[in-house]
């Protein structure tokens, strides 16, 4: 029998019973859509957070000190001060590092902030001009950290939305004083609001000239000539660079640090933190269609189902193909295939279905969280390639039974 | 052209042996037309299912048309089946969901199916139902389900066409209406007719009678004057 008729017979089979094949392909079409959608909502999540880190910046590399020790006593990274001021800007030197774009050193602290009868506990970071394109700073009422104020170690402050906020409600802080740890300093500049996501940390936040921050707020000073900083933020020229960038780095903190064995400093790229950050959401995205590849199991079941119902209630109908010459594989062939388009039908449903639902969820809030979703091709593609596999597989058995049935029992069966 | 060298077939129920044919020997020549005859159980249609090659002998031998055909597997069975044997069965046996003119293609599918419409067609207007070829059997009167059996038996010109108590479920009037069909086949075209039945009004038409009983053959012998069977129905008495 040629493959067309096959087709042909399988197509005008599943029309003569139309209410139960639709209920069967309803079965794959929601297994299919749950698949699509759920994958689109997962991995939507997943370009959100992705999204948001390079956000802070592009082609960043992360500097910092190595693990510090005291008598065996091991603390953990970032925890020695071994990275000076001038650490950072020899990194900067054209000639050694020529990947490096931009250098950005901070020095985190925290402290109480007051202004007037109100105050807050905030983060405090010392930073130099740069850190504002580098580490993509929200725009600011008012202005930045300026190099003359890193140099004269001035008291001025740029202040994070909320904390703005909180100390001065809607007034207008620009030129008003607050007191840091007791020392008085002048408003230059507000953060705009940046909402949630990453760059939200930049809301509950204040930012002074670095130089201000190591000799005048940060309490643990250790003697060892320069400024101390915690992490240098350095940008690449291009995505590119970042393999020859890190190993710049490497040479110039050596040099500089003396070092002939093991690294005193980390360097770390913003690309791991999103690698990393990636295969956490994958397991979820993983998770999220693995839930959902149940529902598409349990509509193979049904499919699996009906053709064992379908092959015993056509018995005869085998008995007569047989009788007027239908080999085994032609009986085979014909309920694989009414099997296979059952599934690969639903299949196709289920990727528009799933895509509408994706593309209707996309934007829209349920129980506070924002929906984001990507739907994917390949994702589509799959589904499809396993929802025909499914009809495949789980039409074998019934059309394997209807095939070996011997002619003359098939005949007589009533 | 048919060749059974002491053919038996036993049937297996349970742990229980059924001998169904016990030792038939039967020659059938190109061109006849025979009935084999034998109340229920005597192991007609067993030796009906052997010759049309829906079922293999146990023991003995089964030559179609010069060739072996008693040890053949499934798929060549199948191939015999639809190549040279044409089938009419008692309960028609047609597809509910095809037309006439789908049912009699159906052989065609299985094999060589060129100008599968056009044959079929043919085949339909052989038996008088050119007509009615885009009807389906729920439409059709009895005899006219029967005829379209018939034409789907001969689609593919068979060397023999065996019937299977082909007359069993229709009043006499339908029943005179096939043999007149089956009889000019055999007259006109030379066809190969196997018909077995009960009834000895039907087995009158053809020209030579095997009588069988205990899976055996008890009696072979020709029929002296064939009844003819004609078109408007006479001649034609029910009953054994």
């Amino acid at each position: 029998m040629n493959p067309l008729r096959t087709l042909y017979t399988a197509l005008s089979s599943l029309g003569a019973n139309k209410l139960r094949s639709g209920l069967t392909l309803l079965g794959i079409v929601i297994g299919v859509a749950a698949v699509i959608s759920l994958m689109a909502i997962g991995r939507g999540a997943q370009r959100a957070i992705t999204a948001n880190i390079e956000a802070l910046g592009t082609n960043l590399l992360f500097v910092r000190p190595g693990a510090s020790s005291q008598g065996g006593v091991f603390g953990g990274l970032g925890s020695a001060s071994t990275l000076t001021l001038d650490d950072a800007f020899a990194i900067l030197d054209p000639v050694y590092a020529p990947s490096v774009a931009a250098v950005a050193p901070e020095l985190r602290s925290t402290g109480q902030v007051v202004a007037g009868s109100k105050n807050t506990f905030t983060q405090v970071v010392g930073v130099t001009p740069e850190y504002r394109f580098v580490r993509n700073v929200p725009a600011a009422s008012g202005q930045f950290v300026t190099w003359g104020q890193v140099d004269n170690r001035s008291e001025v402050v740029v202040l994070g939305s909320r904390v703005s906020e909180t100390l001065f409600g809607f007034r207008d802080p620009v030129g008003q004083t607050v007191r840091i740890n007791g020392r008085q300093f002048t408003v230059i500049g507000v953060l705009k609001s940046q909402g949630g996501g990453a760059q939200g940390l930049f809301d509950d936040q204040v930012l002074v000239p670095i130089t201000t921050a190591y000799y005048r707020l940060v309490s643990q000073r250790t003697a060892q000539g320069g400024v101390n900083v915690q992490t240098v933020n350095v940008q690449v020229r291009s995505g590119d660079a970042m393999g020859s960038a890190v190993q710049e780095i490497a040479t110039v903190l050596r040099l500089r640090h003396r070092i002939t064995g093991e690294d005193d400093f980390n360097v770390s790229s913003q690309q791991e933190t999103i690698e990393t950050l990636e295969e956490t959401t994958n397991t979820f995205v993983v998770f999220l269609g693995a839930i959902a590849s149940i529902s598409l199991l349990v509509g193979g079941i049904g499919i699996m189902n009906i053709m064992l119902v379908s092959v015993t209630e056509r018995t005869r109908e085998i008995g007569i193909r047989k009788a007027m010459g239908a080999k085994r594989r032609d009986v085979l062939f014909q309920f694989v295939s009414e099997a296979t388009l059952l599934s690969l039908g639903g299949g196709g449903l289920g990727v528009l279905l799933g895509f509408g639902l994706s593309q209707a969820l996309s934007g829209r809030n349920l129980v506070g969280q924002t929906f984001r979703t990507a739907f994917s091709g390949d994702i589509a593609l799959l589904a499809l390639i396993v929802s025909a596999a499914i009809g495949l597989f789980f039409g074998i058995y019934p059309a394997v039974r209807a095939a070996r049935l011997h002619p003359i029992e098939a005949l007589r069966y009533e | 052209m048919i060749e059974l060298e002491n053919v038996t077939k036993v049937y297996r129920m349970g742990r229980v042996q059924v001998p169904a044919l016990q030792g038939v020997s039967l020659s059938v020549q190109q061109g006849e037309m025979l009935s084999i005859m034998g109340p229920s159980g005597s192991g007609k249609s067993t030796l009906m299912n052997v010759l049309g090659c829906l079922d293999v002998p146990t023991s003995g031998r089964y030559v179609l048309q010069g060739a072996e055909v008693g040890r053949l597997g499934d798929d060549r069975l199948a191939e015999i089946r639809n190549r040279k044997i044409g089938f009419v069965f008692q309960t028609y046996n047609l597809l509910p969901r095809l037309t006439a003119l789908a049912n009699v293609e159906l052989p065609l599918l299985y094999g060589n199916g060129h100008d599968a419409r056009k044959r079929a067609l043919g085949a339909l207007e052989r038996v008088g139902l050119g007509h009615r070829a885009r009807h389906r059997p729920a439409e059709l009167s009895g005899g006219e389900q029967q005829r379209v059996g018939i034409a789907r038996a001969l689609v593919k010109n068979p060397s023999i066409l065996l019937a299977d108590e082909p007359t069993g479920n229709l009043d006499s009037r339908s029943s005179y209406e096939i043999l007149v069909i089956l009889q000019r086949l055999n007259r006109e075209e030379g066809l190969t007719v196997v018909i077995v039945t009960h009834e000895a009004d039907i087995a009158a038409h053809t020209k030579r009678v095997v009588s069988m009983r205990d899976g055996r053959v008890v009696r072979d012998e020709p029929v002296k004057e064939p009844r003819q069977a004609a078109s408007d129905g006479q001649g034609m008495e029910r009953g054994q």
